[in-house]
């Protein structure tokens, strides 16, 4: 079986059919991209996976397992982690609280030792704080750890969910268009980066992007959506030059 | 300026971060400390109120300034610690059991009303925490067997292991300042670990807390009780200090008074419930002496200025009945609670650091520093 498979699941919206019987699996170590215009359905699916959405037909499984019914919160402790398209990052607490909060679902201690903040908590706390040191190092956040969020310019945010995203250590990371609202140059970083996680964190990636060039660079398969449904999928190539996924971009 | 070197992640966990706090921290201590023994009886008994409002202002930013779950029904917790202090007490239940006792119930009447809060949100969710305040007003006037109803209830004088603390003694002022240092260090505590981060993500993205693996169900009920907990542990020293309790002291009124408290003072840190309470301890005393002042200073002022002395006699008189006038406390709350959100929502607590930061960086201060600006890039969609 396939590291995460998703079977033929389906998501409705009384009459609309936002995600229609879609069928994909992401082998381990891939980078793995959704395409599709807007509204086909390609943010749902993200949504269905970490369990925000629940689905109306379709199962879900993670390295084998049956993660269709597991609440929303127990996702990222499975190692499932995602960013959000609009960014949803805690905006009134410093960038390293946000990142600290990626590393809850490996939080361990009890509430009343947390009160008493026993020396127990401190060490955890301290290993929590190594770790999301790696991820600031790893994604170059060092001249940020004590801003703000709300004061952070959006490229830089849109960087901070990522790292949020990796502090939980996940296997599977979903990522909901890394390059939207970023220029050039950051666009570039972003692809580096997602290559860097692949490769040196051997996180799996899954990812939603409307950029092509970024697309091409990274991606090891494309899937296209439309309407829902499954267009065509394979090698970004091949997937280009299918010609419903043409039709679906240019008209036919 | 001072800069901090960090070379060591202890120097971000530590709740005194440098010399600075070790001096200025030091100072109000041995200034708390000092106080009975400098201070009237009167203002004495203003600062027991002072620590007792502050306990409740700690309960309520840990639930509203952490959590984001606004509460109108605090007067409601404050009542059944109150009550479980005074019932248990007539028991002939000692303070040490009782005291903890009263957390524990009205820490777990909290958590029961955590439950809508999974629900609810917004202004919908301090209906719900009204409709909670008057329902336990309702009981507290009907339950007679245990709460004498209307008639309310004495309270006797503390007693600690056959040690009797008189309300208006120094010990209960050292009993007051040490149970409100404890809230305060719980609230530091929670907030430098996973369940005060947790509750900060629930605040300001609940889909992303979500996604992070935090169980918002749990952290919800878990916030409505650590508040509730520490707001009936106020109730129990707040029992003592009146000596008596009856159901028309936990009104409505006392739940905005507590909701004032963490607006003037700042909800977005543990300084504003110290500052938010003296204020509104402080606010009453002088609303007194204002009424007996201005309508004479109003008077003299007009005669000097070749006023009649029989018009300034009736403007005299009008300005006392303004200041006598019923429900003019409410209306000054309002105007004050207004002020604070249009001028200064981050209250007083902001407004201190924004003067500290101006000293700090005197003279390259910008006055566009604060300047408030709204954004727009969060999503409401997957609430």
């Amino acid at each position: 079986m396939s590291f995460f498979t998703v079977d033929s699941i389906s998501l409705q919206f009384g009459g609309l059919k936002a995600v229609d019987k879609v069928s994909f699996s992401v082998e381990k170590g891939e980078i793995f991209t959704i395409i599709g215009p807007n509204g086909a359905g390609k943010t749902s699916i993200f949504n269905l996976i970490s369990r925000l959405y629940d689905p109306t037909s379709g199962k879900l499984f993670f390295e084998g397992r049956d993660i269709t019914e597991v609440p929303a919160h127990q996702i990222a402790k499975l190692g499932i982690a995602r960013t959000f398209q609009n960014i949803e990052l805690f905006e009134n607490a410093t960038m390293l609280a946000n990142l600290l909060v990626g590393r809850h679902c490996h939080a361990t201690t009890q509430l009343w030792q947390e009160i008493l903040f026993l020396p127990s908590v401190r060490r955890a706390e301290k290993e929590h704080r190594r770790k999301v040191e790696e991820v600031i190092e790893f994604l170059d956040l060092q001249a940020y750890r004590e801003k703000l969020i709300a004061g952070l310019p959006y490229g830089v945010r849109k960087v901070v969910e990522v790292a949020r995203a990796l502090c939980s250590e996940p296997k599977l990371i979903l990522l909901d268009e890394p390059s939207s609202g970023l220029n050039v140059e950051e666009t570039d970083d972003m692809s580096f980066w997602i290559r860097d996680i692949r490769t040196e964190l051997g996180v799996t990636v899954l990812m939603v992007e409307h950029d092509m060039t970024l697309v091409n660079r990274v991606s090891d398969r494309v899937l296209a959506l439309n309407y829902g449904k499954v267009l065509a999928s394979g090698t970004p190539a091949e997937v280009q030059a299918h010609p419903d996924v043409i039709a679906a971009y240019l008209g036919a | 300026m001072r800069f901090v070197f960090k070379t060591d992640y202890d120097q971000d966990i530590r709740l005194l971060k440098h010399s600075g706090y070790w001096w200025s921290y030091g100072v109000l201590l041995a200034a708390l400390i000092a106080f009975p023994y400098l201070v009237g009886s009167y203002l004495q008994s203003q600062i027991v109120f002072v620590f007792i409002y502050a306990i409740v202002g700690v309960a309520l930013i840990i639930l509203t300034g952490f959590t984001g779950q606004a509460s109108l029904g605090h007067a409601a917790f404050l009542a059944i610690g109150a009550y479980t202090a005074g019932f248990l007490q007539s028991q002939g239940i000692s303070f040490i059991v009782y005291f903890p006792a009263a957390a524990i119930i009205t820490g777990a009447v909290g958590a029961m009303v955590g439950f809508p809060a999974l629900r609810l949100s917004g202004i919908y969710l301090v209906i719900a925490t009204i409709a909670f305040a008057f329902i336990v007003e309702e009981i507290l006037a009907r339950w007679e067997s245990v709460t004498h109803g209307n008639e309310g209830m004495r309270v006797r004088t503390l007693d600690f292991l056959g040690q009797p603390v008189p309300r208006d003694g120094d010990a209960f002022y050292f009993l007051c300042l040490l149970v409100l240092v404890g809230s305060i260090l719980l609230a530091l505590n929670l907030l430098r670990s996973p369940t005060g981060r947790a509750f900060i993500a629930i605040r300001d993205s609940e889909t992303a807390a979500k996604s992070m693996g935090i169980d918002l169900a749990g952290y919800k009920v878990k916030s409505f009780a650590i508040s509730a907990a520490l707001t009936g542990m106020a109730g129990v020293l707040f029992a003592h200090k009146m000596s008596f309790i009856s159901p028309e002291m936990f009104t409505l009124l006392l739940s905005i008074e507590f909701i004032m408290v963490i607006i003037i003072g700042g909800a977005f840190g543990v300084h504003g419930a110290v500052l938010g309470a003296i204020f509104i301890v402080m606010v009453d005393p002088f609303l007194t002496a204002l009424k007996d002042d201005v309508p004479v200073l109003g008077a003299s002022l007009a005669s000097s200025l070749g006023m009649s002395s029989e018009g300034s006699g009736k403007l005299r008189d009008t300005m006392s009945a303004i200041g006598s006038a019923a429900g003019l406390k409410g209306a000054i709350y309002g105007l004050i609670i207004m002020m604070f959100i249009l001028f200064e929502p981050y209250g007083l607590y902001g407004r201190w650091l924004k003067v500290k930061l101006f000293f700090q960086l005197f003279p390259l201060y910008k006055k566009a520093t604060f300047k408030r600006q709204k954004t727009y890039v969060k999503s409401e969609r997957n609430r």
